[in-house]
């Protein structure tokens, strides 16, 4: 059991600061390239970095408003796309308790929180002492934010320098990065969502291109729920 | 693109903050009290996954923007290459994407493939 704080942020920093860091700052260099490339300015790609925290619901903002939904239907769809948050943070906060604050910092620490965060948490959490595995998280998820922000501001700016076919490329990372992001999601019923989802938002966008993403996943959810339900299975991880 | 004022775009941009902090906040209120294994749960991820997929086939198939100047071909083989990747060779994130991104420059560089400019 780690009970030396000093120990816990350079195992923190080490966890990060691999594989995590750069795949953010891969990922946000592509989104903030996207974000340039529709016409948005830098301070729209810096605060859906840091405010939504995650590549699916950056890039549903970006690619609904570029659709021309209107902003009501926008906001719901990233609130959708982005409801795998609840679980998430149901079952990680009580795994950092805190000693006295009550609640209040939990509200704050949750925006911290993603899919890296919470694997990097699940994994370490098991080693280090109950008050302060908070501090492992707070030091992880400033870097991986630090990283995101960077990276976010790099594609921003770098695409415009970029001869096309990179620009075109870094742009492209974005469904590539969300496609095999979403593929290593260890939990067969979330995959025959995923699954069963593309072919309905393509149907769905040429037939309603208002309601595409919407109908698409509520029909598509409900579609994989009910599949889920027949063939239960163990794994629940988000 | 329509045009859209800054002060429309922070108010979008807030309001989509807003809408994913909902559930951030929800999970805090609800933590430990509620299973987070429970049904409704359950359909809500689905939802967000289907929904997930709609998008990522619509960006690669009937992309909006930038992406409109290259060929569909090009896109799906490009996608096709990297989840393949992906899947076969020990399901590494970042080899897959830069493979998958390699070729698509590649393929775009070597058949003058831009439709405009």
């Amino acid at each position: 059991m780690i009970t030396n704080p000093r120990a816990v942020d350079r195992i923190a920093i080490r966890d990060s600061l691999g594989y995590p860091a750069i795949t953010l700052l891969a990922s946000m260099i592509g989104f903030g390239s996207l974000v340039n490339e529709s016409g948005l300015p830098l301070g729209m790609a810096i605060a859906a970095t840091l405010g939504i925290w995650g590549l699916p619901g950056q890039l549903t903002l970006i690619e609904m408003h570029a659709a021309g939904a209107s902003a009501f239907f926008v906001i719901l769809g990233v609130a959708l796309a982005n409801a795998r948050f609840l679980p998430m943070a149901v079952s990680f906060m009580p795994l950092m308790p805190s000693r006295r604050a009550g609640m209040a910092s939990d509200f704050v620490l949750v925006q911290m929180l993603s899919i890296n965060s919470w694997a990097a948490g699940l994994k370490r959490f098991p080693e280090i002492a109950l008050e302060l595995r908070r501090r492992y998280y707070v030091v992880f998820g400033t870097i991986c934010m630090s990283a995101g922000l960077i990276g976010t501001i790099i594609g921003y700016l770098g695409v415009e320098m970029m001869p096309r076919e990179i620009a075109l490329g870094l742009i492209f990372m974005n469904p590539l990065f969300f496609a095999i992001l979403l593929a290593g999601v260890n939990n067969r019923p979330s995959l025959i969502a995923l699954l069963i989802g593309a072919p309905l938002g393509l149907f769905f966008h040429l037939v309603v291109p208002d309601f595409d993403l919407l109908l698409t996943g509520i029909i598509g959810g409900s579609l994989a729920f009910w599949i889920g339900q027949r063939w239960p299975q163990r794994d629940n991880s988000p | 693109m329509t045009t859209v004022s800054y002060f429309g775009l922070a108010l979008l941009t807030l309001g989509a903050i807003l809408g994913t902090y909902f559930w951030r906040g929800m999970g805090v209120l609800f933590a430990s009290r509620v299973n987070s294994a429970g049904a409704v749960f359950q359909w809500v991820t689905f939802v967000s996954y289907a929904m997930l997929g709609g998008l990522i086939a619509r960006m690669v198939v009937l992309p909006i923007g930038p992406l409109e100047e290259t060929s569909l071909l090009i896109r799906s083989l490009a996608f096709a290459i990297g989840v393949t990747v992906f899947l076969l060779l020990g399901r590494r994130v970042l080899p897959a994407v830069l493979i998958g991104v390699g070729s698509f420059i590649a393929m775009i560089f070597f058949s003058g493939a831009l439709l405009s400019s």
